[in-house]
């Protein structure tokens, strides 16, 4: 810092100091400090009555800290767990949780009050100046430090054998890479992970709900139904890894509503399909409103157009929700017609 | 407590059994030295030097209940499927984690209890950091010699909100899992290395099998080692510094007045934090945090409106709400500047308040100690700049919490977003130039109470017919407290060529921070206070009424 | 059913259920009779057409049209079904006020519900949509509440929230709180998708499945429902949560803080 350029003489003179020293009144100086007030006596100090009431309430704290651990023990022991109890206003509630509670922070509550009490009423509140040091070393110190710093480093030779130190300050550059190395396996590379999904050509849309395929015919205009890749169970090893991008919802709209033409041309009949994965940070995006057809996250309120190629008309997401090219095989059920074109949920540095 | 009095002569067998306990461990470990230094130490009284406390007590609420917790909970991402007591849920396939948290809160027993404590201790440990924080702030404790205690402060605030954010993700509920993918986004947000970093995190795709066992041992282990760590470090220096005081009779830069730590504090502070403790169990007796069986367990390809982070990570939250959604794709590749603009802005706003005691000592060029505490309405600038920040917080908090401000105040959603947008930059201005204004306004007053005393509101009608207002004339204790503070004025560049007439070269750091120091110091920025001798000639001149 | 009275961890559980079944079944015995009736007999039905016509055109024909062919101010009632009617104006969302507003909203319903059968009747005879469902479809007999739960998180909480407490939607519409919501009317909205909210067509969330999510909710968002851990706060997560632990857990803090660091009273100078 440069602040050696103010010379300390600009600088306003101390706090709480500037009238000379504590408890010399100067009657000259209306602002000086009169210094510490003189101690006036509580209550308990001169009136032995009152001083046995604090302790008697001190004494009846602390007894009562003693009981709520009783009923603390006694609740643990008596009451099951799935009991259950109406308190007015809280509502139904575990009498387990509420009955260990309460006397848990009764206990604890008490034995404070009780020592803060005593503290307050019965210790000397007489109050006490304690002097302050500088922190600051004296400039002996100082210059003593800094020359047994001198002789230990003109005593290890550091500065003239070069060799050594350089040596020495590379392999503690160095070693600390092995540490780096190791956690390499942390996990796979990324390499094209992001743009493959579970959907591949002609895979069916399994209805979320009933677990079976999608028919056209099923598809209502104005409903909203969410729809995985078939042979993708909830009880595979990798079911959340790969619902977490393959997760579609279907929408029906007028095929005159449609607007993009793209959109158009990979639906069926109005039946769109667009990756529930918001494209900002992933959160799965599926407030449709049917008669904007706007579908909204939840999470940050980006705002898609699912009439006009789910492009971003509010809120924090990058671009439009990627959409699946579904068709419909001869039996009628809805397919996909690939998988997505583009990666699905949120942007990252190599998707371009 | 005759046990640790230093006594003369220390032959074994004549002293109580507590004195030789305590010569024996003197004699290893030097504890009457530390004894002598410390026992008497002098606190003052104040509530808001107690809020550093109730951040302390907390955070040893928490670690007491974390070890309880870690002995039932499961950090394991392994599908099972639940047959616990919980009825909604069932037969559904869930995580180990999320379902040994059910096991916590439904069938051990006082489980619910200290889950609740834990969390609940939480909110209100990052709640008393923040708070203790800016009472710090707004009366200038952390200047020297305190700068570094402030960072131990903040990294302390900063690391307890991850700490937090990932206890909140280990029990791999729909609601914390949401929070996870949201961490994953912003991860991948970053250029360049962004993909790979959230595959090393995750161990693969989001979300793996491997981020509950990863988050548990940063959260457990990493994090709170070193805020153990840091927090000693932070109390040492409290003690080493001693505490500061406000300005009052007998109080100065050059002494702490207070009450002795032994016993008045040993019974004050632990007392306290058995308070503090037994106001939290009351809490978790009573109020319900985090149900995790009523948001059920994490899948991806689910959600609940009204994701939110609990309320410190409310602040990223609300950045990544209302930034816009600014993408730029170059060269096959793509800078996600929605999620990673509010990813730095994080950053740089926190980054702001850590570097705040060097950006004012750097201005007002003051190298010596302060111990004694500003009031806030004597930094005007300090504290308008403070508001404007907490202004800047808050309003971002706001937006955190859009879609709920929206339904309970029958809002839009997109109504409140632009709101926000627009103060954000518009709301911390105004909350400067307010509270400048107020601060001037106060000291203004002091000023007059100093000056002509204080009004009594007794109304007198003088002879003549009018009325006047009696004024009573301050105690010297006021008068001193009142007049205590010391006013800094700006600095003076001095003339533009030297004694020679040769043009004088001024840094632009220089002339930078002449400009600033004006702002804060110059005749807009702060009332005179006043002098002894315009109070001598206004008391002697009018005489008393 | 059984194994989920069992379950319930309150004692009164069962027989409470129980009870609201049976208010159920025979509150919605009395207010179906007539219609089922109806559609026994011919002539009855001509009937109710007739009376729910006359309805139709005093509260509903200014926006709807004449015929049910809608206009400007309302949408076609073609095909919309018993079900839609039920649903509307059993919760008094029709006839709405006014057709300004993010939204119409749920309000004191003003008529029978023999005049809503008549008109429901009227609607349906415009064209063939839902019908207004049994007391067996949405009946907790049968539902596997935790399925219902699975399928709510699917398909719902995205604008009901986990437990249905409601949430906000884009431009200050919003999905509303469920809780004291009629099952009947729950089933309808999700079979004819009320406003801005889709529809669930038997055909992708089937009976079994609305039956599920209906048991779920009345298990997670009733008067009945236990939160173990006190307060429910809203049900709203983290954000009440907040404010609880800042108000009432620093703010009682503070307090004791200030109680702890006062100076205790002095004894007065006399």
């Amino acid at each position: 810092m440069s602040s050696q350029d103010i010379p300390e003489e600009n600088l306003p003179a101390e706090q709480g100091h500037a009238h000379g020293a504590v408890d010399v009144a100067d009657e000259q100086n209306p602002f000086a400090d009169p210094g510490l007030p003189p101690h006036e006596h509580r209550i308990q100090d001169i009136d032995e009555r009152a001083a046995k009431r604090s302790e008697r309430t001190v004494a009846f704290l602390f007894t009562l800290s003693m009981l709520a651990t009783v009923g603390f023990i006694a609740s643990y022991v008596t009451i099951p767990p799935d009991r259950s109890i109406f308190v007015f206003p809280i509502g139904h509630i575990s009498a387990l949780n509420f009955a260990l509670g309460l006397t848990l922070g009764a206990a604890l509550f008490c034995i404070g009050a009780g020592a803060v009490h005593w503290a307050r009423t019965l210790m000397s509140d007489v109050e006490v100046a304690d002097e302050r040091h500088p922190i600051q070393a004296s400039p002996e110190v100082r210059a003593k430090v800094f020359a047994d710093f001198k002789e230990g480093a003109t005593e290890s030779a550091l500065g003239r054998r070069k060799l050594i130190r350089n040596t020495m300050f590379g392999a503690l550059a160095l070693f600390p890479l092995s540490g780096v190395v190791l956690l390499r396996d942390l996990g796979p590379l990324p390499e094209d992970k992001m743009r493959h999904t579970a959907w591949s050509k002609g895979k069916l849309l399994v209805n979320m709900n009933t677990n079976q395929p999608l028919r056209a015919s099923d598809v209502a205009v104005g409903s909203l139904t969410f729809v995985k890749p078939e042979g993708l169970e909830e009880t595979d090893e990798e079911f959340q890894n790969e619902i977490a991008k393959a997760a579609v919802m279907i929408v029906r709209l007028q095929p005159d509503d449609i607007k993009d033409k793209q959109e158009l041309e990979w639906s069926h009949d109005g039946i769109v399909a667009y990756s529930k994965i918001c494209t900002h940070v992933g959160c799965p995006i599926s407030l449709y409103e049917q008669q904007t057809h706007h579908v909204l996250c939840p999470c940050h309120q980006s705002t898609f157009d699912l009439s006009d190629g789910a492009r971003v008309i509010f809120g924090p997401a990058g671009h439009a929700l990627p959409q699946l090219r579904i068709g419909v095989n001869p039996e009628g059920y809805l397919e996909a017609l690939g998988d997505f074109a583009e990666p699905v949920g949120p942007a990252f540095w190599e998707r371009g | 407590m005759s046990t640790t009095t230093t006594t003369e002569s220390r032959s074994r067998g004549k002293a109580p059994a507590g004195e030789r306990i305590a010569d024996w461990a003197d004699g290893r470990l030097g504890i009457y030295s530390l004894a002598k230094a410390n026992m008497r130490k002098i606190f003052p009284d104040h509530w808001s030097f107690m809020l550093g406390e109730v951040c302390l007590y907390s955070f040893l609420i928490i670690i007491l209940t974390g070890v309880y917790l870690t002995l039932f909970f499961h950090p394991s991402m392994n599908e099972v499927v639940y047959h616990g007591s919980y009825v909604p849920l069932q037969g559904q396939l869930m995580s180990e984690a999320f379902s040994s948290t059910l096991h916590i809160s439904f069938e051990v027993r006082g489980g619910l209890l200290i889950r609740q404590i834990h969390h609940w201790a939480a909110l209100i440990f990052l709640a008393g950091m923040f708070v203790h924080m800016m009472r710090v702030f707004f009366t200038g404790a952390f200047r020297k010699p305190r700068e570094i205690n402030w960072l131990f402060g903040f990294l302390l605030f900063v690391l307890g909100m991850f700490t937090g954010f990932t206890g909140y993700s280990l029990p791999d509920d729909l609601l914390s899992g949401t929070g996870v993918r949201f961490t994953e986004g912003a991860i991948l947000s970053m250029p360049i290395v962004g993909t790979y970093i959230s595959f090393f995190l995750f161990g693969g795709e989001f979300p793996g099998h491997d981020f509950v066992a990863r988050f548990y041992s940063i959260h457990i282990l990493l994090l709170p080692g070193i805020m153990l760590g840091l927090v000693v470090g932070h109390l040492i220096l409290v003690f080493y510094h001693k505490h500061t005081q406000f300005a009052g009779p007998g109080k100065s830069n050059k002494n702490v007045v207070g009450m002795p730590l032994l016993p008045v504090y040993m019974a004050k502070a632990g007392g306290f934090f058995f308070l503090v403790f037994g106001a939290i169990a009351a809490i978790a007796a009573i109020a319900q945090i985090n149900p995790i069986w009523a948001i059920g367990p994490y899948r991806p390809d689910q959600v609940s409106t009204g994701a939110q982070p609990d309320w410190y990570m409310g602040f990223a939250e609300g950045l990544i709400r209302y930034m816009p959604g600014w993408e730029i794709n170059l060269w096959g590749h793509t800078l996600v500047l929605g999620v990673f603009i509010p990813l730095v802005l994080f950053g740089v706003v926190l980054a702001a308040l850590a570097l705040y005691p060097f950006i004012e000592s750097w201005i007002t060029g003051d190298k010596r100690e302060h111990h004694i505490l500003d009031r806030p309405r004597n930094a005007p600038t300090r504290t308008a700049l403070g508001v404007a920040w907490v202004t800047m917080y808050m309003i971002t908090l706001v937006g955190g919490g859009n879609d709920l401000w929206a339904t309970h105040f029958h809002l839009s959603i997109n109504s409140i977003t632009w709101f926000v947008r627009i103060f954000f930059f518009v709301g911390p201005v105004i909350a400067y130039i307010v509270t400048k204004r107020i601060c001037l306004g106060l000291q203004r007053r002091d000023r007059d109470k100093v000056l002509h005393g204080r009004e009594t509101g007794t109304i007198k009608r003088l002879p003549h017919g009018e009325f006047v207002e009696i004024h009573e004339p301050l105690s010297q204790e006021q008068l001193h407290t009142l007049t205590a503070h010391e006013q800094y004025q700006p600095l003076e560049l001095g003339p533009t060529v030297d004694e020679n007439g040769v043009e004088r070269k001024l840094k632009g750091s220089q002339k930078l921070r002449a400009k600033i120091s004006k702002a804060y110091f110059d005749e807009d920025s702060q009332i005179e206070k006043p002098t002894v001798d315009e109070y001598k000639e206004i008391t002697s001149g009018h005489g008393h009424h | 059913m059984k194994k989920l009275s069992a379950r319930r961890r309150h004692p009164l559980a069962a027989v409470v259920v129980l009870l609201l079944a049976l208010a159920a079944t025979g509150g919605l015995y009395a207010a179906f009779a007539p219609a089922s009736k109806a559609q026994a007999d011919e002539t009855s039905q001509s009937l109710a057409i007739d009376e729910g016509k006359k309805l139709y055109a005093v509260g509903c024909a200014s926006c709807h049209g004449t015929g049910g062919q809608g206009s400007s101010d309302g949408p076609s009632l073609v095909g919309v079904g018993a079900a839609a009617v039920d649903f509307q104006v059993g919760t008094g969302r029709m006839p709405a006020a006014t057709s300004q507003g993010p939204q119409v909203v749920k309000k004191k319903n003003i008529y029978s519900q023999a005049q809503i059968d008549q008109l429901a009747t009227y609607i349906a005879s415009l064209g063939a949509g839902p019908n207004v469902p049994t007391s067996a479809q949405y009946g907790p007999e049968g539902a596997d509440i935790a399925k219902g739960g699975e399928l709510f998180r699917t398909n719902c909480a995205q604008c009901h929230n986990f437990t249905g407490k409601g949430g906000a939607l884009t431009e200050g519409k919003f999905a509303p709180d469920l809780e004291g919501v009629d099952p009947k009317h729950i089933y309808e909205a999700m079979q004819t998708g009320p406003q801005n909210m889709p529809s669930f067509p038997d055909t992708t969330l089937s009976e079994q499945n609305k039956k599920d999510i209906i048991a779920y909710l009345n298990a997670v968002n009733s008067d009945e429902t236990v939160n173990p851990g006190g307060l429910e706060l809203g049900g709203l997560g983290p954000v009440s949560e907040g404010l609880f632990a800042w108000i009432f857990g620093l703010g009682a803090l503070v307090a004791v803080a200030v109680w702890v660091a006062a100076r205790t009273a002095k004894a007065k100078k006399s």
